[in-house]
């Protein structure tokens, strides 16, 4: 069987509520972020990416529900209706939907919250989803840290590769909350400024918001422009501490070598890396140093999390999408934030948007727990 | 799809007793899930002080993984078994206990020893840091055991060669409820990796 490909896609964020708009604020260096006032989140002012409540309604009501969502319940199904408006098969038992999060209805959980508690159940969300778009397979919820967005598109592809579906929709999410910033702040992780991946002054993260949807598929006949084939993937764990990364950057050499075997290609076929680049001084120097190990400290490489900051659960499906793009408009965009280089190892980080002939790239994330994803992603048209 | 393998072990932790392969290897009338995996590690002699730091889920997952492991060949400098968990209630157990302590801005005490328990696949975490496992992880929320997707993830796995064993199952903690199920798929063995069989174990008590 092919490798399945990914096709239809939606990004709905600070930036604009479809991936065309986002990708060519990218490529202005427009960002997202911006500074937030907001007690009830954090004591002091903070950056992040969030979505406008205003305009996040008048997207949602066109689609004219009279049910009560949550806001996360809202950016996803205003996502998932974008990528599935196309669709023409049935949602019959060919057809997967994972729905991929970290913390997803979190905020019911406050005493606050209009919703019932009991909406923080993932399965809840899930069965939300379900319900709205009528999938008839069972939705898989998928909550792996930091790598969730991007380790969903290597499970729906091994789930299309065991030939348990034909297609399968990925939709990723995650809100920026109390609960969220608390725990990084208290981590001493946050940046009070915005974020600089990989340079000398960075100085920790920004949490950002979005909903990004795919569709992932084994007929190529649905591609678009900006369809790609899923190569090769792999995730592996670092075996070294929880909320720390490796020093070594085991788990991610070891799954980009895992990715580069099944895909079979070698480091110098990769175009371009679109990294995860936190901003922590710790994640951006493991990373300088799985790459280098890797053989890839040559390769353009971004982190988007100047953009968007880091949007958890959903920021590997997120920064896939704009590397599809990236590779149709065969343009490299920059790695916002960046100015000296601030890790130990070489990297050719991007810091203009620039044209290149671009054919394979590889997407890489790691998380809480010693996850790490890795996946090589080929343009379908090249 | 077209390759047989095969479960070679299981492990089930619930209402204060523990079971291998169907056999029951610990019990304790303890008040708590706490007090009773406490009483659990020290009946089984684990020399592990991170333990004591971890939260219900990562305590309860750790548990049911070392009465599993041990009672097979490892070898020294790690194998490359895969570790795919699921739950229906997340990390909901310690997102309230952290929930609390950011509820009241006159009692304002976010810990990050606490933060970092508010992810599901952290127990996964322990585990391979126990275990030196550099492999494949991740962890799935169903509303109920689900078999059907245990065994697809678990078998492409083995088949796409990204592991050589699967240490598979269920470990959720919920309030005062919980329970670990977990069960190891294998290249060779007797009893053969099916749908109905991964049900049927479960079930077993």
């Amino acid at each position: 069987m092919n490798n399945p490909i990914i096709s239809y896609n939606n990004i709905i964020s600070s930036l604009g509520f479809d991936s065309a708009t986002v990708v060519d604020k990218i490529s202005k260096k427009e960002s997202g972020l911006e500074k937030i006032i907001d007690q009830d989140i954090l004591d002091r002012p903070f950056y992040s990416s969030m979505i406008d409540v205003g305009l996040l309604e008048s997207s949602y009501s066109k689609l004219g529900t009279r049910q009560k969502y949550t806001k996360l319940e809202k950016m996803m199904i205003a996502s998932l209706s974008d990528t599935l408006k196309s669709f023409e098969h049935p949602l019959n038992e060919r057809v997967g939907l994972i729905v991929s999060t970290t913390k997803g209805n979190i905020d019911a959980l406050d005493p606050n919250s209009s919703f019932n508690e009991n909406r923080a159940y993932l399965g809840e969300l899930a069965a939300q989803l379900k319900n709205f778009f009528h999938f008839e397979t069972e939705p898989i919820v998928l909550s792996n840290a930091c790598v969730s967005g991007v380790l969903a598109i290597s499970v729906a592809k091994r789930l299309i590769k065991q030939d348990k579906f034909d297609h399968v929709f990925v939709v990723a999410g995650d809100l920026v909350t109390q609960f969220i910033i608390s725990g990084f702040n208290a981590f001493q992780a946050l940046s009070d400024l915005p974020c600089r991946p990989y340079c000398q002054t960075r100085s920790g993260i920004n949490i950002g918001e979005v909903a990004a949807s795919v569709l992932v598929t084994n007929d190529h006949s649905l591609a678009v422009e900006e369809s790609v084939i899923v190569m090769g993937d792999a995730s592996c764990n670092d075996a070294n501490h929880i909320s720390g990364p490796s020093r070594t950057g085991e788990g991610l050499h070891r799954s980009i070598e895992s990715a580069m075997k099944e895909a079979a290609i070698s480091a110098n076929q990769v175009d371009y890396i679109s990294a995860h680049g936190t901003a922590t001084p710790y994640n951006d120097e493991m990373e300088s140093i799985a790459f280098d190990r890797s053989g890839l400290s040559e390769v353009p490489l971004n982190s988007l999390k100047g953009y968007f900051g880091h949007t958890l659960g959903a920021s590997g499906l997120l920064e896939t999408i704009v590397g599809m793009h990236s590779l149709k408009n065969n343009t490299l965009y920059a790695s916002l934030g960046f100015q000296e280089m601030g890790v130990s190892r070489p990297l050719n980080i991007i810091k203009d948007t620039t044209e290149k002939t671009l054919n394979i790239f590889l997407k890489t994330a790691s998380g809480f727990g010693g996850s790490n994803t890795a996946v090589l992603f080929k343009k379908l048209n090249s | 799809m077209e390759n047989t393998y095969f479960i070679s072990n299981y492990c089930h932790v619930k209402n204060n007793a523990i079971s291998l392969n169907g056999s029951l290897v610990y019990e304790n009338e303890a008040v708590d899930l706490n007090t009773f995996l406490k009483s659990a590690y020290q009946n089984f002699q684990t020399d592990y002080p991170k333990f004591f730091k971890m939260d219900g889920l990562s305590k309860l997952a750790f548990m049911a993984s070392e009465v599993l492991l041990k009672s097979i060949e490892m070898p020294e400098e790690g194998s490359n078994i895969a570790i795919v968990l699921s739950n229906r209630a997340s990390s909901l157990d310690t997102d309230r206990k952290y929930q609390e302590s950011i509820s009241d801005s006159s009692n304002f005490y976010p810990s990050p020893a606490v933060f970092v328990y508010t992810l599901p696949n952290i127990c996964i975490g322990e585990i391979s840091i126990r275990h030196k496992l550099y492999s494949e992880n991740s962890f799935f929320i169903f509303d109920q055991f689900n078999a059907d997707y245990l065994y697809e993830y678990g078998a492409s796995l083995i088949d796409s060669k990204k592991a050589d064993s699967v240490l598979c199952g269920w470990v959720d903690v919920d309030k005062d409820k919980y329970e670990a199920f977990m069960y190891l798929v294998t290249k060779n063995g007797s009893t053969v990796h099916t749908k109905e069989e991964i049900t049927r174990l479960y079930q077993y008590q």
